[in-house]
């Protein structure tokens, strides 16, 4: 039979009384968990932030066509000398066609998957900025303008324009920022695009694009589908590209193997294409909850000492409250509630304090060339956090106080009231 | 008369340092309102006998009965619990719980017995503290009061749950004559007008020879 009045009265009492002690050690739990929500929401902000600037403008699977020498030369279809030693030099690539066979059927078919949100055709070719007498290289990329900012946040690296106006000109392009300032150009102006073959187009800029990648910035331009078409005399099912992006990121894998194997097409999926920048997140994770994990050990600690403390103080007590009856569970639970009153109370603090500094930082102002949509620094204000911060000050407490709670549990009232 | 506290046959060996007989079959009765105290001279084992009646200590051979019930052998909680109910303790040092006030501390056994709710145990805490005529310190710390007053406290504490036995490990050692005097004539006075049973180790032979029956030891022994 466990009187939880009476229990929690003592333990407050005890607390109270010990004030200046308990604030310490609620501090403890207060700056450990303030800390740590602080870190990992700005830590995860920025994380999230350098993840979006790769992975939102990546497609979760790419199909193309590569360019590669036949796998079976034709010396081995040969059956007179199947029996000898064939070396074959200098091996070229077979011609083949850089439009995807059927482009147009295979991305209504791919629209039809449900693990597949959507698969924008896409239209890439070399071309030239001409500029007077000077031509700079670069690549022009046809795209659906309002399907890309749908799926692919096309609408974040628009510095100047809209992708509503790209869609809506004929002959229109979005130019790379690079080239813009290489050629002094603002919107509303013409440039002039040489496509490989030959001929001179005139298009009208109606925005400017900004990756954050100034070697892409430098050479990449978009333009409408049909633009790009007319501009290289192709019909209006000639597709380079397809672009998927899926529902869920982990079956990008497995479904690009299907693609590759069912269409005879190159499919490259997110994970293989960066896989270097996994490696990246995962281990920036890996410090941010190395640190908070630290800062919270460091405050469960604090609260074992100050509890460690607390008991020896409160030998007498102990030793009188076992003699008129408290059982040693009682008296174990009158000082496990001091620390789970401890942590609760240094816990809300620390959430508070937490979600105070990020809001904060939130504020700070964050400009960079890079990311052209990013004006604060970046703030990850996730739920799970607090509930793991406010769980983890809980069970910190619990274990710090559980020890020595353990300890007052088994003193021996005889040989503290003898021992005086 | 009926008897309280029967002790059979105990026997209690200490085994640190070296194995030592401290108490050699003890056996004696305390019956209902007889006022008894125990003397004997330093080391012959009155307070291991008398932390072992008080179920504090279990680490011995024999028996214990109180009110006639064997409470040998039980499990530690339901040790609690008889110490709660059944058993008041009065220390030499005093032992109030300093943060608490006095109020609080005389009633803080009831509240663990929980029979009675709280304003019946605030109500019965008074009665205890005016009977001492200790009433007008009800609200203060207990770590306010003069040695006098935390004895009268603890007794007060000892009474609140009515016990079937008081037992005191040198009540009055640590107060002077005055104190010691005031404290006896309120013993005295549960023993004969409540017919309270007490028990108390003393080395006050003053104060031994006006109880009504004095147990001496000597090495472990009951002597007479």
């Amino acid at each position: 039979m466990t009187n939880w009045n009476v229990i929690l009265n003592i333990a407050k009492t005890h607390l109270l009384t010990k004030i200046k002690q308990t604030a310490t050690a609620s501090l403890g739990v207060t700056f450990g968990i303030g800390s740590y929500i602080t870190l990992v929401c700005f830590m995860t902000g920025l994380n999230a932030m350098l993840d979006n600037l790769i992975l939102n403008q990546t497609p979760h699977i790419h199909i193309y066509n590569e360019i590669e020498p036949s796998k079976k030369q034709p010396i081995s279809l040969y059956d007179n000398v199947g029996e000898s030693f064939n070396v074959v030099h200098s091996i070229k690539p077979k011609i083949s066609q850089k439009k995807i066979h059927n482009a147009l059927p295979i991305i209504d078919h791919l629209e039809k998957n449900k693990d597949v949100r959507g698969a924008l055709p896409q239209v890439k070719t070399q071309i030239f900025y001409i500029a007077g007498s000077i031509e700079l290289g670069g690549n022009l990329t046809g795209i659906n303008p309002i399907d890309e900012a749908r799926l692919f946040n096309m609408g974040d690296y628009i510095v100047e324009g809209s992708t509503e106006a790209l869609q809506n000109t004929d002959n229109g392009i979005l130019l790379g920022i690079g080239i813009a300032k290489k050629m002094s150009l603002k919107v509303g102006d013409r440039v002039q695009v040489s496509p490989i073959n030959g001929g001179v187009f005139p298009l009208k800029i109606v925005g400017f694009y900004q990756s954050g990648i100034a070697d892409l910035d430098a050479i990449q331009s978009f333009t409408n589908i049909k633009t790009i078409q007319r501009i290289l005399g192709k019909a209006n099912n000639y597709i380079t590209d397809i672009n998927v992006k899926l529902y869920d990121i982990e079956q990008a894998f497995p479904l690009s193997k299907k693609i590759e194997q069912q269409f005879k097409l190159t499919a490259i999926d997110i994970k293989t294409a960066n896989a270097q920048f996994e490696t990246g997140t995962t281990i920036r994770n890996l410090i941010t909850y190395a640190v908070s994990i630290t800062l919270l050990i460091v405050a469960g600690f604090g609260i074992y000492n100050i509890l460690n403390m607390l008991i020896y103080e409160k030998m007498n007590d102990i030793a009188i409250l076992k003699a008129t009856g408290f059982s040693g569970k009682d008296v174990q639970l009158i000082f496990m509630s001091q620390a789970m009153i401890i942590g609760f109370v240094g816990g809300v603090l620390g959430l508070l304090i937490g979600f105070g500094l990020t809001s904060l930082i939130d504020t700070i102002p964050f400009k960079t060339e890079a990311l052209p949509t990013v004006e604060t620094y970046p703030i990850n204000l996730n739920p799970m956090f607090f509930v793991i911060g406010f769980s983890f000050a809980m069970l910190s407490t619990f274990l710090a106080g559980y020890l020595p709670s353990k300890k007052a549990k088994k003193i021996d009232p005889v040989r503290i009231i003898r021992g005086q | 008369m009926s008897i309280v506290l029967e002790a059979k046959h105990i026997n209690k060996y200490f085994k640190k340092p070296v194995l030592f007989h401290v108490l050699k079959d003890i056996n004696f009765q305390v019956k209902k309102g007889e006022f008894a105290s125990i003397m004997g001279k330093s080391g012959c084992g009155k307070s291991t006998l008398l932390y072992i009646l008080s179920t504090m200590d279990t680490d011995y051979e024999g028996e214990l009965l109180l009110n006639n019930k064997l409470i040998t052998n039980q499990s530690r909680d339901h040790f609690s619990y008889i110490r709660n109910k059944h058993i008041g303790f009065v220390f030499q040092f005093h032992y109030l719980l300093s943060e608490f006030s006095v109020l609080e501390n005389v009633m803080l056994p009831a509240k663990k017995l929980a029979e009675k709710s709280h304003e019946e145990i605030e109500h019965d805490a008074f009665e205890k503290l005016k009977m001492l005529n200790i009433a007008h310190l009800a609200k203060k710390r207990a770590s306010r009061v003069s040695g006098g007053e935390k004895q009268r406290i603890a007794i007060a504490r000892a009474l609140i749950n009515n016990p079937s036995i008081i037992m005191g490990d040198e009540p009055t050692g640590n107060l002077d004559s005055h104190n010691a005097e005031n404290v006896f004539n309120i013993f005295k006075k549960l023993s004969d007008e409540q017919r309270l049973s007490l028990l108390i180790v003393t080395h006050d032979e003053d104060f031994a020879n006006k109880t009504d029956r004095i147990i001496q030891m000597a090495d472990g022994k009951i002597i007479s």
